[in-house]
């Protein structure tokens, strides 16, 4: 907003002074004249990048303004055919963000698999433009060093960026994302371009040469460099490839255990804990073991996970009804649950529900308080769950690491399923846990007027 | 308060009415609310109940939803048109919605469950005697559900009073506040207003409860009561 004044202010001033080019610039929002520079370091900007924030640090660091420098980056590599963005992205490789000091490159040299990666890619690539020199298309052979550069590089960054810049760089490609989805008219759509790219490709060959006989001949040339190549390299790009998927399998694996972990937590070890605390009642101990085993022998022979309602609970009220009365029934505290619209639970509801029942059993038992409140909500976009309990209360930045409940139980298994758990706490001042997943297809927002089928119910006037 | 001002505060103590059909209630509400309202009496039926309050006019009915010769609605319906200066509070233990909105909408002044601690009860029947109105965490969530389901269903029907039959945002979100159990003070310091603000939001949402025409409120709350 101020920036905005700021602009119209110098755009009127230096119309009066009879740039009218600088106007129409500044009009446009590139304000020429320059800004006190800012001292420190060089450092990539977090705020008001558009990919890695150079320009905008540049901008920063000099005091011009970052539009005008992305003008003249673009200008600049387009001259240079390219070597200005292969520039730019080892400048993005080797700058370290706002508020760091290690860039993105001192990592990127550990990553072994994103090195390979990164040269197998680049191999490919060389061996397509090859082909391409082979075939006399010049101004591909022009760009080849900007785009091996630009390539590896942009590789070793998606790997190796901290994980709030690859967020942002996901949402940056997620216009384009869904083209490779297995959506019909996507594919319909990605398959014509690509028809429309061969046909161009095929009439820019035919047409630069005179006969089919002159094409075939750097044809023939170019199977055999293929052949030769794949020989070669073959073998070291198919290890590149079987590496990243044992990569993406063992990160699979780890999720797998760190789910099963939070059930482990939220099931055994739990009741392990109140058999503890109960331990002079053998009638309890012994009530709470058989019930123990009974959710235990669920999980393990038929399939269905402990804490996690969702296989009782067809809806997500259900769901909260279910929780209610379970936190009632085994720790003898009275759970206040309202809830405000309905939908059908899906995977991604039943772990926030899981959640929810985890941060109210953690109520329950830690709070003191005789009373705790849980409200969900259903909206168009998201589910909300608040867990609130007007008890002791905790510091929630002094809880120890090991503490699985919270950071595991909680935190981890809204977050694998793309949600947000927030806790709010204060020493005295009791606690509220705060638990939002975003809806995906949500078929059809069903409200609470629709949370019977409107056939069943005779419709009045 | 001090002694010296104990006719004063013996004055400002809200005069209060039970009505609930279940003796042991009664007694228990008794003896928490003594020393902070006065009781003026207590009901257990709905014929008894309407005598009874006209005959000693109390700033406060609290009011069973439920009792064996009809619903609370009624206690309520027939003592308003004569007694326009007696509030209603609504206890249930039930808080099967079709209830608790008819008693609401009959003119009840707010709506709490039986759960509910001495101290807030006391709360809550001095915000009533004020004029203001008492909405639970259950009867929050029950207005936001019956006000959101709504608003693409009556577009065909653009007769309505639409500042009736909308909540504003700000209602919104005081209502969700409340569903999550915050008090009208916590509330208050979350948004940053005051608390006659809070109260004046909860006061404008009672109104519409009340007022609103739409037959959809009736609809929703007989479609929860089925499922």
């Amino acid at each position: 907003m101020e920036d905005m004044v700021e602009h119209d202010a110098a755009a009127t001033q230096d119309a009066g002074a009879g740039g009218h080019w600088t106007a129409w610039l500044e009009a446009r929002g590139i304000r020429l004249s320059r800004r006190p520079a800012s001292a420190g370091p060089l450092r990539r900007a977090v705020d008001g990048r558009v990919f890695g924030g150079v320009a905008a640090g540049i901008a920063r660091r000099t005091g011009f303004d970052a539009g005008l420098i992305r003008a003249l980056l673009v200008i600049g590599a387009l001259l240079t055919t390219g070597l200005l963005a292969a520039l730019y992205v080892i400048a993005w490789l080797v700058i370290p963000a706002d508020g760091t000091d290690t860039a993105i490159g001192t990592k990127a040299l550990t990553d072994k698999r994103g090195i390979g990666l990164a040269l197998g890619l680049t191999s490919l690539l060389a061996v397509g433009l090859i082909i391409a020199s082979a075939l006399h298309v010049a101004w591909v052979t022009g760009l080849a060093v900007p785009l091996l550069v630009c390539a590896a590089g942009l590789v070793l960054i998606a790997r190796n960026a901290p994980e709030s810049e690859r967020q942002y760089l996901r949402d940056l490609a997620d216009p384009v994302a869904p083209a490779t989805g297995g959506r019909r008219s996507r594919r319909l759509l990605r398959i014509g371009v690509a028809v429309l790219l061969l046909i161009a490709g095929l009439a820019a060959l035919l047409s630069g040469h005179a006969s089919t006989y002159q094409l075939l001949l750097p044809l023939a040339g170019v199977m055999l460099l293929v052949g030769g190549f794949a020989l070669a390299l073959g073998p070291w790009w198919l290890r590149i490839a079987r590496d990243l998927v044992g990569e993406r399998q063992a990160r699979i694996r780890a999720e797998e255990r760190a789910e099963m972990a939070s059930r482990v937590h939220d099931s055994v070890l739990q009741t392990l804990a109140l058999i503890q605390r109960r331990a002079d009642d053998p009638h309890a101990v012994t009530k709470l073991a058989r019930a123990q085993e009974r959710e235990l022998r669920s999980w393990l022979f038929d399939g269905r996970a402990p804490g996690s309602l969702g296989d009782q609970a067809g809806t997500l009220a259900d769901g909260v009804r279910l929780l209610q009365q379970e936190v009632e029934a085994q720790h003898g505290i009275t759970v206040e649950a309202v809830t405000v619209g309905n939908c059908e639970l899906d995977e991604e509801l039943t772990a926030l529900l899981a959640a929810a029942r985890e941060a109210t059993v953690n109520a329950a038992k830690w709070s003191g308080a005789p009373v705790v409140s849980v409200f969900a909500e259903v909206e168009p976009g998201s589910v909300s769950l608040f867990v609130r309990d007007r008890g002791c209360g905790f510091d929630p930045d002094a809880v120890s690491g090991d503490r699985k409940g919270l950071a595991e139980s909680i935190r981890g298994r809204v977050a694998r399923r793309g949600g947000t758990a927030t806790i709010r706490s204060a020493p005295g001042e009791g606690t509220e846990v705060s638990l939002v997943m975003p809806r995906m297809a949500a078929g059809s927002p069903r409200g609470a007027t629709a949370a019977t089928p409107a056939g069943r119910l005779p419709r009045r006037p | 308060m001090s002694s010296l001002h104990g006719e004063a505060a013996a004055s400002a103590q809200p005069r209060v009415f039970i009505v609930d059909d279940h003796g042991m209630f009664r007694s228990g509400v008794r003896s928490e609310l003594s020393g902070d309202v006065e009781i003026v009496g207590e009901a257990d039926d709905v014929a008894p109940a309407i005598a009874e309050i006209s005959k000693c006019q109390p700033d406060v009915v609290l009011l069973d939803v439920h009792l064996p010769g009809g619903g609370g609605q009624e206690v309520v319906a027939a003592v308003k048109p004569d007694h326009p200066q007696v509030r209603f509070l609504a206890l249930s233990a039930s808080d099967a919605p079709e209830d608790v909105i008819a008693v609401i909408r009959a003119g009840a002044r707010g709506y709490v469950t039986k759960t509910i601690s001495g101290p807030e009860l006391v709360e809550a029947i001095r915000r009533v005697a004020a004029g203001d109105a008492v909405f639970s965490p259950r009867l929050a969530g029950f207005v936001l559900d019956a006000f959101a389901s709504g608003v693409a269903a009556d577009i065909d029907r653009p007769s309505f009073d639409s500042e009736l039959d909308q909540l504003t945002a700000r209602e919104r979100e005081v209502l969700r506040l409340i569903a999550r159990g915050y008090t009208y003070r916590e509330v208050a310091r979350e948004l940053f207003i005051s608390v006659k603000t809070v109260e004046t939001h909860v006061s404008s949402v009672l109104r519409k409860l009340q007022l609103s025409s739409r037959h959809q409120l009736t609809r929703w709350a007989t479609e929860r009561r089925l499922t």
